[in-house]
């Protein structure tokens, strides 16, 4: 399916939305279409749900940080899947440093941790998100090493100390209920 | 000391203190505890190629709690430190550890945030051992050197100062 195909397909159900499509070295397997950050969820379900389409299975999400070179500096990249169609299709969003994004994960149910990632690493806010919390650093950690502003090679103390994850009274009750339940020794 | 010729039965006369020193250096078990590549040469050095059986340190131990080595085997990340550091505060006294690699002993290629820089700020290191990875005969150096350094220790050593 090229990238014609979809966009006209798209632009039938999301009429109000313009979409250009970029040339890509992959573009017989993978067309790329920019999309406006205001379209996007119309944009994903008309993706998921318009009969001929049928993008089912969200492969990944990724960003792109062009920072100090553009202006918006980040691409938010999603790369989706029609196993009916054997097609798939790449979606650039361009977004700005405040800006915050649409989450996909009533659209695609395992877009979940992916944009997690993507928050944790570049700081992009995806609103509607269930659980927007780090994925990959500490749960501490103060900024998003990702960025093109980050200073990576950052001196810092490591944690030595992590609290449990279940209280002492919980332990207790968990191996209580293991005994119980595991053959004796005769 | 004069005392083996006062008895006409053969007798060795020692201390209590090297007795259990000689006890301790030579059967040091490890925690099985690798974190990235160097973990692979530790295993070489376990295997029948190289044998550290040799030097009584073959038996790595699935738990802390019955081991006295931890050897940490490859490059440290932020993230890991807590387990680590828990891993070895669970490791009954005596324990050493040995910093194997460029990596665990100052970051190595990984000078970044993700990594943390010399795992000594982590945990107390007796012996640090070069390269990228080390080779298993470097692994085994380094275990004959903490051997050494146990040989030469007192036996009541205070712990070790703790990094909290």
């Amino acid at each position: 399916m090229s990238a014609s195909d979809i966009i006209a397909a798209l632009s039938a159900a999301v009429p109000e939305a313009a979409y250009e499509s970029l040339p890509s070295v992959d573009e017989a397997v993978t067309p790329t279409i920019v999309v406006p950050v205001e379209h996007l969820l119309a944009t994903c379900r008309a993706l998921q749900g318009t009969p001929g389409l049928e993008f089912h299975a969200f492969s990944d999400v990724t960003a792109v940080d062009f920072h100090p070179d553009r202006e918006p500096r980040y691409d938010v990249v999603y790369h989706v899947v029609s196993p009916h169609r054997r097609a798939r299709v790449r979606l650039k969003v361009r977004l700005g440093k405040n800006e915050a994004i649409a989450s996909v994960t009533s659209v695609w149910a395992g877009a979940n941790w992916m944009e997690r990632e993507v928050f944790d690493l570049f700081g992009i806010v995806f609103d509607g998100h269930p659980d927007l919390r780090r994925l990959m650093m500490p749960d501490d950690w103060e900024g998003h090493p990702l960025r093109k502003d980050y200073p990576v090679q950052l001196r810092k103390d490591a944690a030595t100390y992590m609290p449990l994850q279940v209280t002492a009274d919980e332990f207790q009750a968990n191996l209580e209920r293991d005994r119980q339940f595991r053959p004796r020794p005769s | 000391m004069g005392l083996e010729t006062d008895f006409e039965i053969p007798v060795l006369t020692t201390t209590v203190e090297s007795v259990v020193q000689w006890a301790r250096r030579s059967a040091i078990w490890p925690v099985t505890f690798g974190l990235a590549c160097c973990a692979i040469e530790m295993m070489a050095m376990a295997s029948s190629r190289y044998d550290i059986s040799r030097f009584g340190a073959e038996v790595f131990r699935g738990s802390p709690r019955q081991s006295d080595l931890m050897i940490i085997a490859g490059r440290l990340s932020r993230k890991m430190a807590p387990s680590l550091r828990r891993i070895y505060d669970q490791m009954p006294e005596p324990k050493w550890v040995i910093s194997m690699g460029a990596c665990a002993s100052c970051g190595g290629v990984f000078d970044n945030y993700a990594i943390v820089q010399g795992s000594d700020q982590v945990v107390p290191i007796d012996v640090f051992i070069p390269g990228c990875p080390p080779r298993p005969e470097s692994v085994i150096y380094g275990i004959v050197q903490l051997q050494k350094k146990i040989a030469n220790s007192r036996m009541d050593q205070t712990p070790k100062v703790r990094i909290a």
